[in-house]
């Protein structure tokens, strides 16, 4: 079993991070073989950035895959961007706040959410690629919550003010993606 | 142990100072300025010395002196950077200073792009400077070997008194994987293995003729340097190729590729064996020396054909392994370029068009 993951969204918005919680997640708990691997380029704001999980129960090879089992679009531009490799039957995460939910495949599952909009109802427009982590994490169920928090938790050990607030939207994601299932 | 995640540049940095590495001079170039980076604030922990240098060339004559020294020294760069490297490199290799250096490979030629590629395989293996020396090229496929690797290279080095080169390429380099990281050596350990080089390096001798040091990367007697490469050339003799040979007993497609691209071609032939084909794969694992053994150990009654598969255009691994084949079955290639990922569709696509010949 092997699921290939891209996230991407413009650059500020967490998706690398995204990424990396997951991932992190998975070497830190499972027996399971795990690769992130970031784009990289010449970057610039506003354009897009985007990274590729791995999560396998034999070797890796690729550290992105040809054809996506799973993508997280943030923003509009990704959308058009990757789209086209999501496989047949692939699940699709979107930033409903900015990414128009009008999909021009009916071969994906859509799962919404608008991270945008919740991030700033809790009072900081940055906690939105956690909140949706938790919506995927909780959608897909491809490793333990719990284990995830226990991530967060530890890559913010030296930011303990801003817990509370990553906790509380990890858990408003695990409950968007949990009613979707 | 306790595994890690951790970026390939971040975990080849680790594992030389874990190995015993106490300087390093480099000057930045993506995709590898983790390396220093990383080594910037880890050095300074554990006594060590990190300078970024002026340039390429400053960095590698740093390297030259610190390791004339007797300390574990490395540096590392990124294509252009390492073509920058060369005249370092080749006068540690004629002084026979034992050094560390890895190449986290992008596109070329030229400045090229900053994705990676696979497009030095001549100049690491063949020609990493002026003057026909040899060197170990060891060619990592994941963070895991990349590390494992890094802290043998700087006993290798140490042994045979020789560079050791890592090439890498930015994919090993950016991507994070778990790993279990090696021992730390001791400060005893390595004020040992410093005790270890007083016979030839400045480390403290008398300023009469006869007892001090000489790092000499040349010499002026013809007859010398005559020795000095014979000596050299039967050090070269001595080093022993390794591989990883994949499901190549009854294989009829042999699929044959180095660092990224082995990984990728491996996963490649489990799809095929999936799918009822015969593939194996032959991996270099030290690409120099190269491991020509492995290739004579196929059963060309078999084989079908091979196929090179390398993130390089034109195709240059497949040199060595033409070699190794001698014509005792067709190769065919599957490359790509310019910073592009080698994709597995490509790869068993290629490797089906050998078997329906």
């Amino acid at each position: 079993m092997e699921t290939n993951l891209c996230v991407a969204g413009f650059g500020g918005q967490g998706v690398m991070s995204l990424g990396k919680f997951l991932a992190d997640a998975t070497c830190n708990s499972t027996d399971k073989n795990v690769t992130f691997f970031p784009s990289y380029g010449a970057e610039q704001r506003g354009g897009t950035a985007n990274c590729f999980v791995v999560i396998s129960d034999e070797d890796i090879g690729a550290p992105l895959g040809d054809v996506m089992d799973d993508l997280i679009v943030m923003n509009g531009p990704s959308l058009a961007k990757f789209l086209p490799t999501l496989k047949k039957g692939g699940r699709l995460f979107i930033n409903s706040s900015i990414v128009p939910d009008k999909i021009d495949r009916e071969d994906v599952t859509l799962i919404k959410a608008p991270v945008t909009e919740l991030a700033l109802e809790m009072g900081n427009s940055k906690v939105l690629n956690v909140i949706m982590l938790g919506v995927y994490v909780g959608y897909t169920e491809v490793i333990e919550p719990a284990i995830v928090w226990d991530t967060i938790e530890h890559k913010l050990a030296s930011k303990p003010k801003l817990l509370p607030l990553n906790k509380k939207a990890f858990e408003k994601g695990l409950e968007l993606g949990r009613a979707q299932r | 142990m306790a595994r890690v995640f951790m970026k390939g540049t971040e975990a080849v940095a680790e594992a030389a100072v874990r190995a015993g590495c106490r300087f390093f001079a480099g000057y930045p170039i993506t995709p590898q300025n983790e390396v220093p980076e990383y080594l910037a604030r880890r050095l300074p922990e554990v006594g060590g010395v990190f300078v970024q240098g002026e340039s390429e060339v400053a960095s590698i004559n740093m390297v030259y002196g610190a390791a004339s020294a007797g300390t574990r020294a490395m540096t590392s760069s990124s294509s252009p950077g390492v073509a920058l490297k060369s005249e370092g490199i080749s006068y540690c290799a004629a002084a026979r200073i034992p050094m560390v250096y890895a190449n986290f490979a992008r596109g070329g030629p030229g400045v090229g792009s900053i994705q990676p590629a696979q497009q030095d395989y001549l100049q690491a293996t063949k020609a990493s400077g002026n003057g026909g020396f040899r060197m170990p090229v060891f060619a990592p496929s994941t963070v895991q070997e990349a590390v494992d690797m890094t802290y043998e290279a700087f006993d290798w080095a140490d042994r045979d008194r020789t560079p050791v080169l890592i090439l890498a390429d930015g994919v090993v380099g950016t991507m994070m994987e778990p790993v279990v990281l090696p021992e730390m050596k001791s400060d005893e350990e390595i004020a040992a293995i410093k005790a270890s080089k007083r016979d030839w390096a400045c480390i403290g001798h008398k300023l009469d003729y006869a007892h001090r040091a000489w790092i000499q990367p040349g010499q002026w007697s013809t007859t010398k340097m005559q020795e000095v490469n014979e000596e050299a050339d039967a050090l070269y003799k001595s080093w022993k190729a390794r591989s990883e040979e994949y499901m190549v007993e009854d294989a009829e497609v042999v699929l044959t590729a180095y660092g990224i691209s082995g990984r990728i071609a491996k996963s490649a032939v489990n799809v095929l064996r999936a799918q009822g084909i015969k593939a194996g794969l032959i991996r270099p694992i030290t690409v120099y020396p190269f491991p020509y053994d492995a290739y004579d150990r196929l059963d060309y009654s078999k084989v079908k054909g091979i196929l090179d598969v390398e993130m390089s255009i034109p195709a240059l691994f497949v040199e060595d392994v033409a070699v190794a084949v001698k014509d005792r079955c067709k190769i065919e290639t599957c490359l790509c370029s310019g910073g592009n990922i080698m994709s597995r569709d490509a790869v068993i696509a290629a490797a089906k068009k050998i078997m329906e010949g």
